[in-house]
């Protein structure tokens, strides 16, 4: 049983993770920009894409997956030039609209270039193997990979926003623009840079998740909404805030599906149980966001905002 | 005289005219063609052109028209779809939808007005038993049948614990009634995951507690993908063996799966190694076609065509509706599946079989290939109910 629920534990930690990586992007675009970015998701699919590509060409996994986020960066610095940087001072509803025709223009592209149907996407011999840890558990190698790449990132991220020159800026800029760029702090320099950041996490992600999930055109809006759900919970804007919310999402998801159909059934006669346990187990995170908003509207671990 | 004449070769072009319109046979074809349901979509449209393509562009001798239209695996698409090609276009036939949910909103529209209707795929248990229709015609099975035929299967191998995992809608529920309507070991263990669940690791942690002899899934299009990959990843298969119905099929599939499929099995009403006249003349044509196997999406498209074809040719045209359909239930034309027959109730009467993933000989791919026969001549459960003469 200990080794079930730890195993469990892990499994919940690894969806924690893949969903940090996508939410850090959000969130940052979001609490630094103000602004609502639903193709981050079309960004996750086309790192999924571009990994795929990218291993063929090289035949590296790693090389691959890095080039990805590089590659999805690159597009993500082309969108915000072209388009998104006109939409900055425009309402939220104009931002949704607008990003909402990018999911329909990416997933059509990504069909016409690579078709409508799921592409291969897989892991070198040496990732797809067990390992043996404590309590007699054998975990994939490739999962426990995807929990230290999501650490790291993490680190990095917090290294980053605290320490570094481009976080304090980062952290201004979310906290009082105005000011800022009163400052002579050159905002549009750091909009483009942070919405190419964002990009790159998202891509990472993609690239990251595409082993495990099936490379096809729309993969990015199913992460999507559950993505939303932890910048909702964890705070708009706050990177620690992602973490926590993407963690706890995470873990409640896995150990409610696991373990809520044998909970209930403690409760209620088996049949009851489990008609109950998978529907009750799907909402599990939404019902956590909605008790969220309604006792801490502002999230976990909200960030600071005068205006 | 002149007038006449004039009179005359009016009366003939008119006459003419007339007849060549009659000599078109429309056939509407509503399939999901967009979106991630594209996947069987663009499966059955292959299976249809080809069929148009190796009879000439001709269906029981006359000229024949597909029009497509795309249902995006959405029901309301799906009728205003249905509705388009029954009012404007005044098609002859429609062959569609893809999925269950976009044929329980299309069937009755279709069927109410006369046209006839053949799945080429979905055959929900609600259009099987006391609402089964003369306008309706199911071609690949009714959505049970492989799981009950699964059933027949372990109970023959002597498989004792089994663990089901199937999405949480209609389908899935079905599947594990069918399953459990002939299986008679243990269900260790059943499991509904939500459609929009795409990560199954807390499931194949599940699986590895419960230690079942062998595991029941049905994941539909791109699930299929990923919970055969992961099923693979988590080192399962080893462990106990994966039993899946409609999940893993030639083609893009196996493609998108890769090795991780290998050994994964199927069952089936048709695999493209089946020894038979037709069979082996449309895996030939497919092949060239396309370049890869068919899959039994593609099959049941070519079959449903087929059944128009043999039904106009028997029937000597399309004008007598009545003709139209004891031809099409008398099954006039030759199966890729070799014996076929259709019940009272117009779902199949026809053998299934156990098939395992494996690499085809000739060309190296991987494939769903045929292990042998479970049950011949089986009818569907639901038939009974059904008061169709």
């Amino acid at each position: 049983m200990t080794a079930l629920i730890l195993e469990q534990l892990l499994n919940g930690l690894q969806l924690g993770v893949l969903l940090f990586l996508i939410a850090a992007g959000l969130t940052l675009i979001f609490g630094v920009m103000d602004f609502i970015n639903l193709s981050h998701g079309s960004l996750f699919m086309l790192g999924a894409y571009f990994a795929v590509l990218f291993q063929g060409l090289t035949g590296s996994f790693f090389l691959a997956v890095t080039l990805a986020g590089l590659g999805v960066c690159v597009v993500g610095l082309i969108f915000e030039l072209l388009l998104v940087r006109r939409l900055y001072h425009r309402s939220h509803l104009d931002h949704v609209l607008v990003t909402y025709g990018l999911i329909l223009v990416a997933n059509e592209s990504v069909a016409i270039l690579w078709g409508a149907t799921p592409i291969f996407s897989g892991l070198p011999e040496s990732l797809s193997t067990l390992v043996a840890l404590p309590f007699g558990i054998s975990y994939p190698v490739y999962r426990l990979l995807v929990i230290g790449v999501g650490i790291v990132v993490a680190a990095v991220l917090f290294w980053l926003v605290k320490y570094t020159r481009i976080g304090m800026r980062v952290r201004a800029g979310a906290t009082n623009r105005a000011v800022v760029s009163v400052m002579g702090v050159n905002i549009s320099l750091l909009f483009t840079l942070v919405f190419g950041f964002g990009a790159f996490l998202a891509g990472l992600a993609g690239a990251l998740a595409g082993p495990l999930l099936s490379v096809q055109p729309g993969m990015g809006e199913t992460v999507l909404i559950l993505s939303f759900v932890v910048v909702v919970i964890g705070g708009l804007g706050s990177i620690k805030g992602a973490l926590l919310a993407a963690i706890i999402v995470g873990l409640i998801d896995t150990m409610g599906r696991a373990f809520l159909r044998d909970f209930l059934s403690a409760f209620l006669s088996a049949r009851v149980a489990s008609e109950a346990g998978p529907a009750l187990a799907s909402m599990l995170v939404y019902i956590l966001m909605a008790l969220i908003l309604f006792f801490r509207p502002e999230g976990l671990l909200p960030m600071q905002k005068r205006s | 005289m002149r007038k006449t004449l004039a009179t005359l070769a009016l009366g003939t072009a008119l006459t003419t005219g007339f007849s060549a319109q009659a000599e078109t046979v429309d056939v509407g074809l509503i399939l999901s063609l967009s979106g991630s349901g594209a996947v069987l979509g663009t499966e059955m449209q292959k299976g249809a052109d080809l069929a148009l393509e190796m009879s000439g562009g001709k269906l029981g001798g006359l000229e024949g028209h597909f029009l497509y239209e795309d249902d995006q695996r959405k029901p309301d698409v799906g009728k205003t779809a249905a509705e388009k090609l029954i009012r404007s276009e005044k098609v002859d036939f429609v062959i569609g939808p893809s999925y269950s949910n976009v044929m329980m909103a299309v069937q009755a529209p279709i069927v109410r007005t006369g046209t006839i209707l053949i799945s080429p795929n979905p055959a929900p248990a609600e259009l099987a038993g006391a609402n089964c229709d003369a306008n309706y015609f199911s071609i690949p099975f009714q959505n049970d049948q492989p799981a009950e035929a699964l059933g027949l299967h372990m109970n023959e191998k002597g498989i004792k614990k089994v663990f089901v995992v199937v999405p949480n809608y209609q389908a899935g529920k079905d599947v594990v009634e069918g399953f459990k309507r002939t299986f008679k070991g243990e269900i260790v263990s059943e499991i509904y995951t939500p459609l929009e669940q795409n990560d199954f690791s807390a499931e194949m942690t599940e699986i590895k507690t419960a230690d079942p002899e062998a595991v029941l899934a049905f994941m539909p299009g791109g699930l299929g993908v990923q919970f055969v990959k992961q099923y693979d990843q988590a080192g399962l298969k080893p462990m106990a063996d994966l039993y899946t119905v409609f999940t893993v099929f030639n083609g893009v599939s196996l493609d998108a799966i890769g090795a991780a499929a290998e050994g994964v099995y199927s069952v089936d009403q048709w695999t493209y190694d089946l020894d038979n006249p037709a069979n082996k003349e449309f895996v030939a044509a497919y092949s060239t076609k396309y370049g890869t196997l068919p899959s039994n999406f593609a099959a049941m498209a070519f079959d449903a065509v087929r059944l128009i074809d043999g039904a106009i040719t028997a029937a000597g045209g399309v004008e007598d509706k009545e003709a139209v359909r004891a031809a099409m239930k008398a099954a006039s034309f030759q199966s890729v599946r070799g014996d076929f027959a259709f019940n009272t109730n117009q779902h199949p009467i026809h053998a299934m079989y156990i098939a395992r993933v494996s690499k085809d000989e000739a060309t190296g791919a991987l494939a769903v290939r045929n292990e042998g026969m479970i049950v011949d001549k089986m009818a569907d459960s639901y038939a009974a109910e059904c008061t169709l003469e």
